[in-house]
C-alpha cells in the first residue's frame, strides 16, 4: 500500500506540470496544443546536453530547458498561431496547424538529437524507504521541484500583473482588450509559459526517464487525458487531472496485471465524458 | 568444408586489404564496373527507428567496406554495392508500399529487413510474388516454415535464446523462479508467451507470466512494484527495446529487486550505462560479435566504419552484421546468376559454409533452422550472451544454433 501511495504521488506530481503547461496555453488562446510533448521532448534533451554531456549544473540545464522552449512557444505563437487565428474562423485550423507544428518538432528532433534514448545521472543518487514503500531521492526531488513550480505557477498566476492579465484573457478576450490588456503579448506571453512548463517537466523527468526524439506524442496523449478529466482551461482542473490519472496508473497497476489498467483507463474516460464532457471543474459552456 | 573455409578467409583478407589501400589513397583501389542494389525496409523513423536504423548503417558499413575495395568480385566481376533504404514507419501497410517499391519499382531481389512479426509477415505476400529473399529481424515461425522459403531470420529468436540462458542461469546462479513482463504489443507478447512456455519446460518456477506494460510508458515504478515484491530469482524483460530496458532496470533495483535481470534482445551498452548506469551491473543480453574477447580484426574495421556512418557505436548492430555480408557471400558461392535468379540463390544455401569474418576464432558460418523451421531459413549467427560488467559488456558464453 505504501508504495502504491509513493507511486502515486511521483506521478500526480510529474503529470502535474505537463497539464498546466498545456491547459494555461489553452485557457489563453483556446488551442488544444498538440506540440505539447514535443517542447516536453525539447526540455529533456536540452537537460541532457547541459548536464549529462557538458557537465554544467543540473539547476542551469533547467534554466536553458525553460528558456528555450519558452523562446520556441513564443516564436510559434507569434508567427504560426496567431495570424492563423487571426485570419480563421473555424477553430480546426489552428489544431492541424498544431499537429503540423508536432511533426515539425518530431522532425526536427529525430535529425538533431538522433534516433537513439538518451539519459542522465541521478541528481541524488540512492534510495530511502518508508514503511515498507521505496522511493529514489532523485524522484523525491522531482515531486518536490514540481511541486514548488505549481506554486510558483499558480502565485504568478494569482498576484501578478500580467498573470492578472492572463486570467482576464482566458475570461474574455474582447473585455480584456477594452480594458487596456495587451492581448497579443499576453498571448505570446502565456504560451511562452506553458511551453517553459512542458520544457522544465521534460528537464525534470530526464533525469528519472530518459529521453528520446520519438517520445513527444505519448507525453501529449496522456496531457489531454489529464485536462479531459479535470477540464480544459482550468488550473485546477489540471491538477486534479494529474492526481487522478497518476494513482489510477499506480492502483491499477499494482492490482491488474498490465494492459489492463490502461483499458480501463480509457473506458472509464469515455463513460465520463458521455457524462460530464466538460472533465470534473470545466463549465459546460467553455 | 575446409575448401570452403579457405575461400571465406581469403575474401575477407582481400576486402580488408583493398579497404586499407582504398583508404590510404582516398580513392577505390580498383573500380567496380557494375552494381549490385540491396534494399534496407525497416523501421527508420519515430520511436522505435533504431531498430531499422541499426539495419541500414550496417548494410551501408559493409558496402562501404567493399566498395572501398573496389567492389565486391562476383564471378569475373566486381561489384559495386548499393543500399537503397525504405522507411516502414512500423506501419505494416506503409511496409507493404515500401516492400511493393524495391521489388517492383526497383526491381531488387534482395532485402533486409523488416524488423517486427507483424511487418514481416505483412510483406511476405509482396516478397513472394516478386521471389525476393528477405531477411527480417522477426520471430514468427511461418515466415521460415515450408511452403514458405523467401524469409530467412537475420538473428537468434527468443525462443531459441531464451531456453539456453534460463538454463545457464539455472545451472550457474542457482535460479528456481522466473517472471516475465513485456510491452503490450504483439512482437513482445509472443516473446513473453514462448519464454513463458520454455521456462515451464524447463521446470523453473513461473510466478508472473503476463505482466505488461504501456508500448509508451516511461515510467515503470508501478508496473514493476508487484513483481518485485513476488521476488523471483529472474525477471525476464520479453522483446524490451533498448530504449526501455535502462528504464525497466532502474526501476527494478530502485524497488529493492536483488535478482537477476535479462533479456533475449541486443541492447546498447552506452544507452543502458546513460539510463541506469550502475543499476545496469549483472543484467544479462543478447549481443553480437563486438565484445573485445571475440571480436576478429574484421570486426574491429566494421565497427570503425559504422562509427562513420551513423556517428556512434550501437551494441545492436553486433547482431546485425551477418545480413548483407551473408547475401553478398552466398550469391559469390552460387555464381552471377543469383544476382536476379534467388532460386539459384535458395540452391545454395543447403551447403554453404565460410569462416565467420566477424569473430576471433573464425567458427564455421552457416544457414541453420532446419530444427525450428523444417529447412534452412536462418543466418547461423552465434548466440552471444553478455552481461554488463563494470560498466561494459563481457561474452557470458558464445552458444550455437544447430
Amino acid at each position: 500500500m505504501t508504495q502504491i501511495l509513493i507511486d502515486g504521488c511521483v506521478l500526480s506530481a510529474n503529470y502535474a506540470l505537463i497539464a498546466l503547461g498545456i491547459t494555461l496555453i489553452f485557457s489563453i488562446i483556446n488551442l488544444l496544443n498538440f506540440a505539447h510533448g514535443e517542447l516536453f521532448m525539447v526540455g529533456a534533451f536540452m537537460v541532457y546536453y547541459v548536464y549529462g554531456v557538458f557537465h554544467l549544473p543540473f539547476v542551469a540545464g533547467l534554466v536553458v530547458a525553460a528558456l528555450i522552449t519558452a523562446v520556441i512557444g513564443a516564436l510559434f505563437e507569434k508567427f504560426f498561431f496567431a495570424p492563423v487565428m487571426r485570419s480563421s474562423t473555424r477553430e480546426e485550423n489552428s489544431m492541424l496547424l498544431a499537429v503540423g507544428t508536432a511533426l515539425l518538432l518530431d522532425s526536427v528532433a529525430l535529425f538533431a538529437f538522433g534516433h537513439e534514448q538518451r539519459g542522465v545521472p541521478d541528481v541524488i543518487p540512492g534510495v530511502m524507504q518508508i514503511a515498507g514503500g521505496f522511493l529514489p531521492y532523485q524522484r523525491l526531488l522531482v515531486l518536490l521541484v514540481s511541486l514548488l513550480l505549481v506554486g510558483v505557477l499558480l502565485w504568478f498566476v494569482q498576484y501578478t500583473r500580467p498573470g492578472r492579465a492572463m486570467r482576464a484573457l482566458a475570461q474574455d478576450r474582447d473585455a480584456a482588450r477594452l480594458m487596456g490588456v495587451n492581448v497579443e503579448r499576453t498571448s505570446m506571453l502565456g504560451f511562452a509559459i506553458g511551453a517553459a512548463l512542458a520544457g522544465l517537466a521534460g528537464g525534470l523527468l530526464v533525469t528519472v526517464q530518459g529521453i528520446s526524439a520519438g517520445a513527444g506524442p505519448a507525453i501529449s496523449i496522456k496531457a489531454f487525458i489529464m485536462i479531459m478529466i479535470g477540464g480544459a482551461g482550468v488550473v485546477g482542473g489540471a491538477l486534479l487531472g494529474a492526481v487522478v490519472l497518476g494513482f489510477a496508473e499506480s492502483v491499477g497497476y499494482s492490482l491488474l496485471p498490465g494492459s489492463e489498467t490502461y483499458l480501463l483507463i480509457f473506458v472509464a474516460l469515455i463513460l465520463f465524458l458521455i457524462i460530464r464532457p466538460q472533465g470534473i471543474m470545466g463549465h459546460p459552456w467553455g | 568444408m575446409s575448401t570452403s573455409i579457405r575461400i571465406g578467409r581469403r575474401t575477407v583478407l582481400a576486402g580488408v586489404g583493398g579497404a586499407a589501400v582504398a583508404a590510404t589513397l582516398g580513392r577505390p583501389a580498383i573500380a567496380a564496373t557494375k552494381t549490385f542494389t540491396v534494399g534496407v525496409l525497416g523501421v527508420l523513423s519515430g520511436p522505435d527507428a533504431a531498430w531499422g536504423l541499426v539495419n541500414k548503417y550496417c548494410a551501408t558499413a559493409t558496402a562501404n567496406m567493399y566498395n572501398a575495395a573496389g567492389g565486391f568480385p562476383i564471378g569475373d566481376d566486381k561489384y559495386h554495392i548499393e543500399v537503397v533504404p525504405a522507411d516502414t514507419e512500423l506501419d505494416p501497410k506503409i511496409a507493404v508500399a515500401g516492400a511493393e517499391k524495391l521489388t517492383q519499382q526497383l526491381g531488387l531481389r534482395y532485402v533486409i529487413g523488416p524488423n517486427t512479426d507483424t511487418g514481416a509477415l505483412s510483406v511476405a505476400p509482396v516478397m513472394n510474388r516478386s521471389n525476393t529473399i528477405f531477411i527480417p529481424y522477426a520471430f514468427s515461425r511461418q515466415l521460415y516454415t515450408p511452403p514458405a522459403e523467401n524469409a530467412i531470420l537475420g538473428m537468434i529468436a527468443s525462443y531459441e535464446a531464451g531456453p539456453i540462458i534460463y538454463k545457464y542461469l539455472m545451472q550457474k546462479r542457482g535460479v528456481k523462479s522466473i517472471s516475465f513482463l513485456a510491452s503490450n504489443e504483439p512482437d513482445a507478447l509472443d516473446q513473453q508467451k514462448q519464454g513463458a512456455a520454455a521456462a515451464g519446460k524447463l521446470n523453473l518456477k513461473i510466478l508472473s507470466a503476463d505482466a505488461t506494460y504501456q508500448p509508451s510508458a516511461t515510467d515503470f515504478f508501478a508496473v514493476l512494484s508487484p513483481l518485485v515484491r513476488q521476488k523471483p530469482d529472474l525477471i525476464v524483460f520479453s522483446g524490451v527495446a533498448p530504449a526501455t530496458a535502462p528504464l525497466l532496470i532502474k526501476a527494478a533495483r530502485q524497488l529493492g529487486y536483488k535478482g537477476q535481470l535479462s533479456t533475449e534482445t541486443a541492447q546498447n551498452i552506452k544507452i543502458l550505462q546513460q539510463g541506469a548506469g550502475k543499476y545496469a551491473e549483472g543484467f544479462i543480453s543478447v549481443g553480437g560479435a563486438s565484445t573485445p574477447a571475440i571480436e576478429s580484426d574484421y570486426m574491429t574495421r566494421f565497427t570503425k566504419e559504422y562509427e562513420t556512418v551513423a556517428g556512434e557505436w550501437d551494441d545492436e548492430a553486433g547482431t546485425k552484421v551477418y545480413a548483407l555480408e551473408m547475401i553478398l557471400r552466398t550469391i559469390a558461392k552460387a555464381g552471377p546468376k543469383a544476382l536476379t535468379d534467388t532460386n539459384a540463390f535458395k540452391a545454395e544455401m543447403d551447403s554453404f559454409q565460410i569462416a565467420n569474418p566477424f569473430m576471433k576464432d573464425h567458427p564455421p558460418l552457416r544457414y541453420v533452422g532446419t530444427g525450428y523451421f523444417q529447412q534452412k531459413r536462418q543466418i547461423g549467427v552465434p548466440l552471444v550472451v553478455n552481461e554488463v560488467k563494470n560498466g561494459s559488456f563481457q561474452t557470458l558464453f558464445v552458444g550455437f544454433v544447430s
